[in-house]
């Protein structure tokens, strides 16, 4: 498995140091590390809904995707869901390759595809009250650069 | 028989996430009437851009027949990351 749906906090800077250990023939790691934007206490940033059993799946062909276009060693998406509070990992994306620019590519089109194609639902608390974020302008257009 | 799962907005505009309906003739466009029928703006939300449909926890499109206790969900646009 490539992919994982974290309920609780996780810290990504062990998730990297996992993912770096005993490779040989690997030159090259990249990671992205997406973060839950808000105020300091203000609880809450967002939440994200997931259909369980069907989002891993997904993702899982979108990494699939990443490995026929890209030479990659490896590949690992951890991405949580449920209530995220402010400063806190949302996503991290890992890429290993045997040379840079595949890993730096390759973690670019996956977080582009996980913005807009893979099976969340991110709804916003603010002062104004929560609201349903869905892809915007810009993000279809950093999905097209893959087309 | 068939299960709905809404997800999303469609499932605050609906106010329930999951549901049992059952479509005659059991396809997926006879289900989506069904739940169409319940209120003007889960309709308006079904039809809005981007909705997309699974059956089975496999993304459909067109009007696939439905088996016997199909899971089909109705997904508004996704935004992860």
């Amino acid at each position: 498995m490539n992919v994982r749906l974290a309920v609780e906090p996780f810290d990504p800077g062990v998730e990297l140091s996992a993912f770096c250990e005993n490779r040989a023939s690997t030159g090259a790691v990249a990671s992205f590390i997406g973060i839950a934007r808000g105020e300091p206490g203000q609880g809450a940033a967002l939440e994200l809904e997931a259909y369980l059993g069907f989002t891993e799946v997904e993702i899982e062909n979108i990494v699939e995707g990443a490995r026929l276009r890209f030479a990659l060693h490896d590949v690992r998406v951890v991405h949580r869901i449920g209530k995220i509070g402010v400063g806190e990992a949302i996503v991290l994306v890992m890429t290993a390759s045997a040379h840079r620019r595949a890993a730096l590519e390759a973690c670019d089109f996956l977080i582009d595809y996980l913005k807009s194609k893979a099976p969340f639902w991110k709804r916003e608390f603010s002062p104004s009250g929560p609201r349903w974020v869905e892809p915007t302008v810009q993000d279809f257009a950093d999905l097209s650069r893959w087309n | 028989m068939a299960r709905v799962l809404l997800f999303g907005r469609l499932a605050d505009v609906a106010g329930w996430r999951e549901r049992t309906f059952d479509p005659t003739p059991p396809r997926l466009s006879t289900l989506r009437s069904q739940v169409a029928s319940q209120s003007a703006e889960l309709a308006a939300a079904l039809a809005g851009a981007g909705v997309l449909a699974a059956v089975d926890r496999a993304l459909v499109r067109g009007d696939p027949a439905l088996g016997s206790g199909a899971e089909v969900a109705f997904m508004p646009p996704m935004s992860g990351g």
